[in-house]
Parts: structure tokens; C-alpha cells; sequence
């Protein structure tokens, strides 16, 4: 049984200017134990999955299953299983943090917490704070407050929707430790998130999300292996002309193909060098989900027009 | 079915407990201010029952109007506000059900309207001690009937602030149930007079309000008087809210304007 398992998932919104389908018919399935990563640019529809699956929202049609628990019809009993971290840094301005998690346990009906709750304070760096109230943390401190808030009742399965928007470097290596023990110590783990090198690092498997379809759902390894082995990179002080601009990623100065050999390189830098450009700082490394992810939504535009 | 409702009621209570001087004890000075003023100006001029002075007649008026009000402000702020600054997601997100919100808000409004009700009636007892012209005593001659209304009608004001704080995306349309629904209708329930000193047709207005009959039941526990049977009260009060309930927990169990 997987972990969660979304069945065509399918949200209509009505707006102002019609209906706005937000997703359509998604489908993946999160195997138990799994680290997984929902990437897709802005308005691709991660939140509203997430949204369902937390109960948040109702899916227009079909349905998610978490631990074989529709979220909809036995929504009491999927909620236990899940530790969901919202994507808005929310707080309760009347409470100090200790107050804040002992109320989260009180709801899920997990009493004499205390124990669990020291070491979650302790484990996101917390500790000093219990007693300072909400409005006093920084907005780090209460990004990790949401991640406390959502495992104070012992989730299988976590779901951290972009979860360190904002958050410092330090403060992301605390936060990423101590989800990869949860999730090595048998925690289902689903992330989206925006920086791509951590979905990297982190996620056995991927779904790629773009105007509310599944557009690739693979391993991390597979998906990597499939694009482009190599970019070649340079920084250039003049604009490339229009041709070798549609094949580039052009990043301000920074220019960058996706190439498979050296005949390829070749070509690009002579092709460059034709058009009277000056390529500076060339460097040649390996693709990455970056790339991958560039790849798989570039791909679906041209299939949309 | 109930798992966690406790906690939820006593995180409610908490929540207006550490801001008490704002929501307990600034509402029995507002009516404090109310009984010294019409109290000093009619004492002498108006009397409703016999044997009764004004101010015997105004203060219970005072503490149910005080009750109802801090009831319906402790369900609706507390919702509108966990709306408006989003961290109602932390209940949504818990397995906590329709009913367990609904008793959460609605108790620990009340806790709150009896609260203020008490400090309220304290504040009269203390008023009527230190002067020299009053002579009465506040006890109530049946304190069940007290008991009674001040609980159902802080029950039922508590789950209609829940109603109007699931209802309102904003402060000003909270601020606008607050004042075009629960001012006029605290104000021409007679709190400050018997509606038969009114003209027959607002007589009639006035018995088609519900909190009409919550304050004069609570009334007629301290006087055994009222412009009514205080079973008919009674009768009146329940249906309102079951009514009220039935309307809330439908709102919660289909999400209304919480889930997307």
C-alpha cells in the first residue's frame, strides 16, 4: 500500500473570469519510506495537491488516499497520519512556542507530550525559545515553528510544502538533518520546493508538475540520466544572435547549452566565435535538475503552442 | 468523535484570559458607566415593576446584555482573526471534528459572557452598597431561571459570533453584523426598559427579537416579574439555539468558507 496515492486528482476553480482548472487529473502514487519531490514553477499547481491531500481543500474529482485512508470520507483518520507544513509562515500571536505545540498536541489527542515536544525543540534549535512568544521569533525561527507544529504528532507521513522560502543557509542545513533522520528512521517524506539542488540532494524520486498535469515523474538518477550529460557554460558582454539564442539558456551574462559531446562543444564555441562574440570563463559541468526540470517545461511549452 | 475538543475550548479561554483587561475588564467598566448614568437619571423618573427602583430593574438588564455581548466578541474575533492572519490552518490540519469546534467556541464563549456577567453583577452590588439613596438587595429570588438564561443566551450568542466570524473575510464586515444585528438588537431587547412602556407596534417588534425573551427570563430570576412567562422565555430561547447550533455545525462539517 503506498504511502499516498493520488487517484486522477482533478480542482476546478471558479473565478471572476470562468473556471480556472488548476489540476487535471494527476495521478503518482508516494511509496512508504519514500523522500519525494513535486517541483513545477509558479501556479503549476503544488499547493492546491498539497492543499487536498491536507484537507485544506476538496478535489472536484478524484481522490487521495494516505495509508489507503481517503482524505475526504475518513478525513479524521488521514489527518493523524499526516504532518503537513504550510507554505505561509502563519502564527498565533497570542501564544509562546511550548503553549503553541502543547495546543497542536492537544488537538490530534496525543497527551503527556512534553518529551516529544523538548525534542523537537531541541532538534530545530528551539529550545531557548519555548518561552518566548510567537511575535517575538524571527521569521527563520518561525518557519522551523511550523515544522515542529506539524510532527508534534508523530507523522508518518510529512509533507513540507517550499519549506525554506526565506530561510537561511545555516538554518536549512538544521532543518534538512533532521528530516532526513525522520525520513531514515521510516518517515514518508513529500517536499516541493523551488531550490532545485536540494530536491536534488534529497529526493529519491521526483513528479514534475506544469499547469496542473504530471509532465515527468521518475527517479532522481533517471531523470538526470535522461537529459543532456553536459552544459557548456560562458559569460558573454554582448547579446547572442537570435539562432543560437533558442537553443541557449541565456541567465543575464551567463549563456549555457546543453551538450552531449565535444563535436557539440565545438560547434556551440565556433558557432559563437562566427558571430564575432567574445566567450569568456568557459566551463564545461555536468547537467543537473536544474537542467532536467528546464528541459521538461521547456519541452511542454512547445507541445502547448 | 470529541478527541481534542478540550484543548481547543481551553486554548479559546486562554486566548481572551491573557488579554482579560481588554475583554473582561474594560466591558464591566462600559457597563459600569451605563449604570451610573441611567441609573442617576432615572432612578427617580421610571419605574417598571412595583417594588422594583430603576436601578434594581437596570442592573440584571445590564449583566445579560453584558453577558451576550462578550460572547458573540469572543466566538467572532477569535474566528475572524485566526481567518484573517491564516494560522486557523493549524486546526484545520488536525483531526478535530464539527462538533469539537462547535462546543470549543461556543462553551469557551460563554465562559467569557459569564465572566464579564459576574464582574458586571459585582459591579452592581458594589454600586447599590455605597449609595445612600438605593436600598435593595440583588439577590435573585430563583437563581436557577438566572443560571438558565445567562447560560443559554451566552450559548447562543457565542455560537452566532462563531456563525458571523466563518461568515465575515473582513473586520469591517465583522464591525458591520456587530453594529446593524447584535447592537440594535441588545439595545431594543429592554435592557433599559419593559416594552410595555413602548408604543404597541414596537411592542410587537420587540416580541419577534429573541434576546427579548433571554433577558427578560434572566429578569424574572431575580424579581419573579417579567413582561412575560419565563417558560415562554424558555421555550423561545431553546428553539433560537438549537436553530443557531444546527446552522453552525452544518458550517463546519461542509467547510464553509474555511476549506477550499
Amino acid at each position: 500500500m503506498p504511502a499516498i496515492s493520488f487517484q486522477s486528482v482533478s480542482k476546478t476553480f471558479q473565478t471572476a473570469r470562468g473556471p480556472f482548472q488548476a489540476l487535471d487529473g494527476v495521478r503518482f502514487d508516494v511509496q512508504k519510506g519514500e523522500f519525494f519531490g513535486l517541483l513545477g514553477p509558479n501556479g503549476a499547481g503544488k499547493t492546491t495537491l498539497i492543499s487536498i491531500l491536507a484537507g485544506l481543500a476538496k478535489a472536484t474529482s478524484g481522490s487521495v488516499l494516505v495509508h489507503g485512508v481517503d482524505v475526504a470520507t475518513q478525513s479524521a483518520q488521514a489527518r493523524r497520519m499526516l504532518g503537513v507544513v504550510p507554505q505561509e509562515l502563519v502564527f498565533d500571536p497570542f501564544f509562546n512556542v511550548r503553549e503553541a505545540l502543547k495546543f497542536q498536541s492537544g488537538y490530534f489527542g496525543v497527551k503527556h507530550n512534553d518529551d516529544w515536544i523538548d525534542e523537537l525543540l531541541h532538534s530545530l534549535g528551539l529550545a531557548d525559545k519555548a518561552h518566548h512568544n510567537m511575535r517575538q521569533l524571527s521569521g527563520g525561527m518561525k518557519r522551523r515553528m511550523l515544522v515542529a507544529q506539524a510532527l508534534v504528532h508523530k507523522p508518518p507521513v510529512i509533507v513540507l510544502d517550499e519549506p525554506t522560502a526565506g530561510v537561511d543557509v545555516e538554518l536549512r542545513q538544521t532543518l534538512w538533518q533532521f528530516i532526513a533522520k525522520l525520513n531514515r528512521e521510516g518517515s514518508t517524506v513529500l517536499l516541493t520546493t523551488h531550490y532545485l539542488e536540494e530536491a536534488e540532494a534529497l529526493c529519491g524520486r521526483i513528479a514534475m508538475l506544469k499547469n496542473g498535469k504530471v509532465v515527468a515523474l521518475d527517479s532522481t538518477t533517471e531523470l538526470l540520466k535522461a537529459a543532456s550529460s553536459n552544459v557548456l557554460r560562458f559569460k558573454l558582454d554582448a547579446e547572442l544572435p537570435p539562432a543560437l539564442a533558442a537553443m541557449a539558456r541565456v541567465t543575464g551574462r551567463i549563456v549555457q547549452f546543453p551538450a552531449h559531446d565535444a563535436l557539440e562543444i565545438e560547434r556551440y564555441l565556433a558557432a559563437v566565435r562566427e558571430a564575432g562574440l567574445h566567450a569568456q570563463d568557459v566551463e564545461i559541468r555536468k547537467a543537473d535538475l536544474e537542467d532536467v526540470f528546464l528541459d521538461v517545461m521547456h519541452q511542454h511549452e512547445e507541445v502547448a503552442l | 468523535m470529541m478527541t481534542g475538543w478540550t484543548m481547543l475550548f481551553y486554548k479559546e479561554v486562554l486566548r481572551f484570559w491573557k488579554v482579560s483587561f481588554q475583554t473582561v475588564a474594560a466591558p464591566v467598566l462600559t457597563a459600569v458607566m451605563y449604570l451610573m448614568i441611567f441609573g442617576h437619571v432615572l432612578e427617580a423618573h421610571v419605574q417598571v415593576y412595583d417594588g422594583v427602583s430603576y436601578t434594581a430593574f437596570l442592573i440584571p438588564g445590564l449583566v445579560m446584555m453584558s453577558v451576550l455581548q462578550n460572547a458573540f466578541a469572543n466566538s467572532s474575533s477569535s474566528m475572524v482573526q485566526s481567518k484573517i492572519m491564516g494560522n486557523l490552518v493549524f486546526l484545520l490540519l488536525t483531526p478535530l471534528s464539527h462538533w469539537s469546534w462547535f462546543f470549543a467556541y461556543a462553551l469557551s464563549a460563554m465562559v467569557r459572557g459569564l465572566l464579564v456577567g459576574a464582574g458586571v453583577l459585582l459591579a452592581g452590588v458594589l454600586f447599590v452598597w455605597q449609595s445612600s439613596v438605593l436600598n435593595f438587595s440583588l439577590m435573585p429570588t430563583q437563581p436557577l431561571w438566572v443560571l438558565t438564561f445567562a447560560v443559554l443566551g451566552a450559548l447562543m450568542l457565542g455560537t452566532l459570533g462563531l456563525i458571523a466570524g466563518l461568515w465575515a473575510d473582513k473586520f469591517d464586515q465583522m464591525a458591520a453584523f456587530q453594529n446593524f444585528i447584535i447592537m440594535p438588537m441588545t439595545f431594543l431587547s429592554g435592557v433599559f426598559y419593559s416594552i410595555h412602556s413602548l408604543p404597541n407596534f414596537w411592542q410587537s417588534v420587540s416580541h419577534l427579537n429573541p434576546f427579548f425573551y433571554m433577558i427578560d427570563g434572566f429578569r424574572f430570576g431575580f424579581f419573579g416579574q417579567s413582561d412575560v412567562s419565563p417558560w415562554l422565555s424558555l421555550g423561545v430561547v431553546g428553539v433560537c439555539l438549537t436553530a443557531v447550533s444546527a446552522i453552525a455545525l452544518h458550517l463546519l462539517r461542509t467547510g464553509y468558507k474555511i476549506r477550499g
